[in-house]
């Protein structure tokens, strides 16, 4: 995103914000935003972090374990990179995948086919009809699908590591519950809630400016997922280094 | 009544409108015409804000509108109604839920309310029992008439219309040309319509402005259109085998 691109990104936010028309319409809006990016993102996050999880336990045994080194320590590990940055991170990025293109080819087809232009000349805030319900959804259930990816992360560790044999069951637990700091389920949270706008608000701002037919929504849509990826990895480093 | 004075509009270096004026009053069928590219959808698009003219203005019932800021143009847009060239029908939403929508968004009727008005919308535009189809299951002429009927569900007093007859047959482009010409008589409504389909012009053409490279080169009813001798109008209009072989006849 150049400069230019980024203060039109910044005035489209800026014309999200103006106060709805009408809160009922919003907020069925919102409802309806929630379903689609967090209960139709539940299945895929779910699978994705049980495997990453027993992966990751699997890898550390592999890397770690040594005569000198408890088998606890693959347990602590695993509970820390996932809360930290395996299921905010991979699951922001999966969902910028799966979510932001849909935001983008959505809001671009209205864009092209004057859906968006119908909505302004009935006295409608275009942006705010579109773009807002997405946001709030997205900044409230991308933390909520990641506390879920945190925990079958874990999870997931616990089966393959027992499965394996790379761990006892014993061990995990006491690894998992061994000088567990709270505050990286802040962390975690915090990245959660910043991702959660990203993998919503980049991809409506490039659906929102599309010119042209069908390729341009595609473009966009690619566009919109890279973007957002990328981002995404910049904010985390941010996010961590303020942080951490 | 609509009133622009002296619009212009460029896109980089091509000026699209080299100063456009007209008057627009209620209860006639206004029409603008040109052919491609002559800049009749560009001022369309300036008459109802989608578009920023560089100069000039646009005044509804002395009204001026290209000065107002975003929450005034709300008030005169809620008096707006539009048909799309392509319809612009919500593709997630029923017919139903499609006219209802502007209701919905800003009155406080109940929903019985809102119901009969929809009903009484989709009568209006012979569309009666098609409240639960999607856009997707309805034909052009079909989609061009739930899209009037949204456009007239808030009773407007500004209707816009952009290409009616784009891709529909003969007969249907007469049934929504007439449909457009009965609700501006019944209703009183300022309506403009922007084609370049010689039906509509000669069928409920009552003034119309001529466009030309961006100019205004002639006005007048289509009972005049006919006996002009500016010579851009005359290759328009009789630019067909149909129309040249009718010619002497109007």
């Amino acid at each position: 995103m150049n400069f230019t691109n980024f203060g039109k990104y910044l005035l489209l936010l800026k014309a999200v914000f103006r106060r709805p028309e009408k809160f009922k319409i919003y907020l069925k809006a919102i409802f309806k935003q929630m379903d689609f990016i967090g209960v139709g993102s539940m299945g895929l996050i779910a699978i994705i972090s049980t495997f990453i999880g027993a992966v990751m336990t699997l890898q550390i045994a592999f890397q770690l374990v040594s005569d000198f080194i408890p088998k606890t320590i693959i347990g602590s590990v695993n509970r820390d990179s996932s809360i930290l940055e395996l299921s905010p991170t991979i699951s922001a990025i999966v969902l910028a995948g799966k979510i932001g293109s849909a935001i983008s080819s959505e809001i671009g087809t209205m864009r092209v086919s004057e859906q968006i232009d119908a909505l302004e000349i009935m006295g409608i805030n275009s942006p705010g009809y579109l773009i807002l319900p997405k946001i709030i959804a997205g900044i409230t259930m991308v933390p909520l699908l990641v506390i879920m990816s945190m925990f079958l992360s874990i999870t997931g560790g616990y089966i393959g590591g027992t499965l394996s044999g790379a761990v006892s069951p014993a061990e995990y637990i006491e690894g998992i519950t061994t000088d567990f700091n709270p505050y990286t389920i802040v962390v975690a949270l915090v990245k959660a809630f910043v991702f959660g706008f990203i993998i919503t608000s980049v991809p409506a701002y490039e659906g929102f400016y599309v010119k042209g037919g069908a390729l341009e929504v595609a473009q966009a849509s690619t566009r919109a997922v890279v973007v957002s990826c990328i981002t995404i990895l910049a904010c985390d480093y941010i996010v961590t280094q303020l942080l951490l | 009544m609509i009133e622009i004075k002296d619009i212009h509009k460029s896109f980089g270096d091509n000026e699209v409108l080299q100063g456009i004026s007209g008057k627009f009053e209620a209860g006639v069928t206004n029409l603008i015409i040109g052919g491609s590219g002559s800049g009749k959808t560009t001022l369309l698009k300036c008459m109802i804000g989608l578009h920023h003219p560089e100069e000039g203005s646009v005044t509804y019932d002395d009204r001026e509108f290209t000065t107002m800021n975003f929450e005034e143009k709300i008030d005169i847009r809620k008096e707006i109604g539009m048909l799309f060239q392509g319809s612009a029908l919500f593709d997630s939403m029923t017919v139903e839920e499609n006219i209802m929508f502007p209701l919905n968004m800003f009155t406080e009727q109940s929903h019985k309310e809102k119901l009969d008005r929809v009903n009484f919308c989709l009568e209006r535009v012979n569309l009666e029992g098609k409240n639960k189809l999607f856009p997707a299951e309805l034909s052009g002429g079909m989609k061009k008439r739930v899209g009037i009927a949204r456009a007239i569900a808030m009773n407007p007093k500004y209707l816009f219309v952009d290409e009616p007859n784009s891709g529909l047959d003969p007969k249907t482009s007469i049934v929504i040309d007439e449909l457009i010409k009965e609700l501006t008589e019944e209703y009183n409504t300022t309506t403009i319509v922007v084609t370049h389909d010689m039906n509509s012009v000669m069928g409920i053409g009552d003034y119309i402005i001529f466009l030309h490279e961006g100019k205004k080169f002639w006005e007048g009813s289509n009972k005049e259109i006919a006996r002009t001798d500016v010579q851009e109008l005359n290759d328009f209009v009789f630019a067909s085998r149909f129309m040249k072989a009718a010619k002497g006849k109007f």
